[in-house]
């Protein structure tokens, strides 16, 4: 069957060039579609399991009777439920299908046999629902960012496996000659993820390590799935979508590549500023704390690369949803990064380890860069894969405010709680139960950070439910935006 | 040109830095550290935890006690472990030997339980503790576990081990019932013989903090 692409360029010699990519690009989206719905749904789906959790434990640690009677539901495994449920279901499976999307794009190859995708969509997501109500049937590791209890980690890995290397195969089959800097992104994600992941299993939980050599690979892993799983996803994702939807390059290729490396190297060796004041070698601490500080360069750099390609176009923040959505995350991402540099120096570290100020800087990362870029990359393929626009720009509108919002008020309130409660903790004249009495305000507003957070998603939900439900338009369709830009204004009067 | 090869090898290299570095450097280093032998006292350090308290761990994993919890002290003069009473010493890797899952934590929403055992040393303590936090630490927000104790007819004499709650409390919440007593269940009783097999008390020769040498001559 000839492609429609070269069926209109054989047609009409004056065909646009422009309209030919196009048809080519439709046809390269099209045979992601169905293992990218799947993957996007049970994102969606994870997304309001894990936000019921973290409502919950929210409650619960400034309320600690509420739902006090129920074990599955007691603190130490709701939160755990909260964490598996956003990471592992929502922020995994959304990486996954934003990861194939972009990968099968920019090699402009077409994704073969799709079919297995779907596949692992099932066995991923078989494995993290398996997970989840093993942890709240109390069969959690109490491993942080691998409490998944060991008998869903064959599922896991081998849903893993088969995303990465349909992924990579598809870059085998690139038909362009340059590698653009998200490809490369995309391609150490996947396949660091599954040795960090094998190696933690292993030295952990099939043959453990002895002592605090455990807490070592713990952390080796667990900032890794930050560092070299999510964040690669969503830089490849800011990297691509900000020049795409303005319609100009990227402000540096060469920083970008610059940006890539030097984040390979370092980004690695920071999970270790988790254990600074902890029973392990000084040594692999000062090693931990250097690379932290040294992730200002790939940061600085990433953030030189994208900020300086929005300036002149911030008008266009004003009409596109993915823009915005994919913008936020990346102020963020430069500004979460460089807090976690600072909090990975000892005298700031004594202050805001083991306070709430981690927890703010956690859900900064995850959420207001990580999950925001992602909002904005859904805003712009789901459109794709179904040929319906999104039904209400309205409800965009409330998702990204809700969201914007809500997680701001979320990190700024956690953090000032968090650095109170860490200056009192390291002052021994202040009782520990006034210590924890003066973090109670804070976790109040957390939990009203977290509803404002919530009708965002509801908001996110009903429009993705409604668009499934629209009929597909017969004809060419605009897409969905806050506000007509200027250019489009002319063209509708015309 | 097909750089791809070269990028794949780039991007294995990366991680293959730290992985031998974070991971393979310390197995290798102190992977095998052994328990410390006391000629003095003719046994080794740190004590071999109890079958019971090992099952008590295990109710530790699996309701998720080390998201607020930590188990560790810093050193003196690194935040205020010591002066708070949390341990009369840093830890130090080889309090750790016998632990499969090492709760060393990140989060302090409570006080650190690396040496409970030895600062609170009551096992009733610990039964209102989980019970009800506010009956022994009023403001706290820790979790109640009442689901950790069952309310039963007395079957012959009364447990000793039935919670000695205050009267006030037990005609509160319904819990005056004639012949009827509140008691730990197994794992409740577990989870306390781990919770009290917590103390770090042997001074290790390399858990000592260190003092730097006197100049000579120096003045005092």
């Amino acid at each position: 069957m000839a492609s429609a692409s070269s069926l209109a360029a054989s047609l009409n010699p004056a065909t646009p060039p422009d309209t030919v990519a196009r048809a080519e690009l439709s046809e390269i989206d099209a045979s992601t579609r169905w293992p990218a719905i799947v993957f996007l749904l049970s994102a969606l789906v994870w997304l309001l399991v894990g936000t019921v959790f973290a409502l919950i434990s929210s409650i619960k640690l400034h309320t600690p009777g509420f739902l006090g009677g129920y074990e599955w539901l007691t603190f130490g495994r709701a939160r755990t439920a909260h964490l598996n449920a956003v990471v592992y279901g929502w922020s995994t499976n959304v990486a996954f299908a934003v990861a194939f999307w972009l990968m099968a794009r920019l090699s402009r190859a077409k994704l073969r046999h799709a079919g297995v995708l779907v596949i692992a969509a099932c066995f991923w997501n078989l494995g993290v629902t398996l997970g989840v109500i093993g942890i709240l049937a109390g069969d959690s590791t109490s491993i942080e960012w691998l409490e998944m209890p060991s008998y869903v980690t064959p599922l896991l890995f081998v849903a893993y496996a088969l995303v990465g290397a349909w992924t990579v195969i598809t870059f085998r089959f690139r038909q362009v000659e340059h590698i653009y800097v998200s490809q490369l992104y995309l391609l150490a994600a996947l396949f660091w993820f599954p040795w960090l992941y094998s190696i933690a299993q292993i030295m952990i939980i099939f043959e453990p390590a002895r002592g605090t050599v455990l807490a070592l690979v713990n952390w080796w892993f667990a900032h890794n799935v930050l560092g070299l799983w999510f964040t690669p996803i969503g830089l490849a994702a800011a990297y691509y979508f900000i020049p795409k939807v303005l319609g100009k390059p990227i402000h540096s290729y060469y920083l970008s590549v610059l940006g890539f490396w030097s984040l390979a190297i370092f980004y690695n060796w920071a999970g270790v500023h988790h254990l600074i004041g902890g029973p392990v070698p000084a040594w692999v601490i000062s090693a931990g704390i250097a690379a932290s500080l040294m992730m200002v360069i790939p940061v600085v750099v990433t953030a030189i690369n994208h900020h300086l390609t929005m300036v002149g176009s911030f008008g266009a923040l004003r009409s596109s949803p993915t823009l915005r959505f994919v913008v936020f995350g990346a102020v963020n991402y430069t500004v979460v990064s460089l807090i976690g540099s600072t909090m990975a120096i000892r005298s700031v570290n004594e202050i805001t380890h083991f306070t709430h100020f981690t927890v703010a800087h956690a859900h900064q990362g995850m959420y207001a860069f990580f999950t925001m870029v992602m909002f904005g990359a859904v805003y712009y393929i789901l459109p794709r894969l179904l040929l319906k626009e999104w039904p209400s720009a309205a409800l965009i509108r409330t998702h990204f405010w809700a969201a914007a919002i809500g997680v701001t008020l979320y990190w700024i309130d956690l953090s000032i709680g968090g650095w109170i409660q860490g200056m009192e903790m390291n002052n021994a004249n202040v009782a520990f139960l006034d210590v924890v009495r003066h973090t109670i305000p804070f976790l109040l507003v957390r939990s009203g950070a977290g509803i404002i957070m919530t009708i965002g998603h509801l908001a996110f939900a009903v429009n993705v439910v409604w668009m499934l439900c629209a009929r597909r338009p017969a004809g060419a369709t605009a897409p969905t935006l806050f506000h007509k830009p200027p250019a489009m204004r002319a063209a509708s009067a015309r | 040109m097909n750089r791809g090869p070269l990028i794949f090898l780039g991007i294995f290299l990366a991680l293959a830095f730290s992985w031998t570095g974070i991971v393979l450097t310390n197995q290798i280093q102190y992977g095998s550290l052994t328990p410390y032998y006391d000629q003095n006292e003719g046994k080794t350090f740190p004590d071999k935890p109890s079958g019971l308290a090992e099952r008590g761990r295990a109710v530790y994993q699996d309701l998720g006690c080390l998201y607020c919890h930590s188990q560790q002290v810093r050193r003196p003069g690194f935040g205020a472990d010591t002066e708070r009473g949390w341990g009369e010493r840093q830890s130090v890797a080889r309090d750790y030997v016998y632990e499969r899952r090492v709760f060393l934590g990140t989060m302090r929403t409570g006080p650190d339980l690396r040496n409970i055992g030895a600062r609170q040393p009551s096992a009733d303590w610990h039964y209102l503790h989980l019970y009800d936090p506010q009956l022994t630490s009023p403001g706290s927000i820790m979790a109640p576990f009442r689901f950790l104790f069952e309310y039963r007819p007395v079957a012959g004499e009364r447990s000793p081990k039935a919670l000695k709650l205050p009267g006030d409390y037990v005609r509160q919440h319904g819990l005056d019932r004639p012949g009827y007593e509140l008691v730990p269940t197994p794992r409740a009783e577990a989870l306390v013989a781990y919770l009290m097999s917590l103390k770090d008390t042997y001074q290790f020769p390399e858990a000592r903090p260190y003092v730097p040498p006197r100049k000579e001559g120096g003045s005092k």
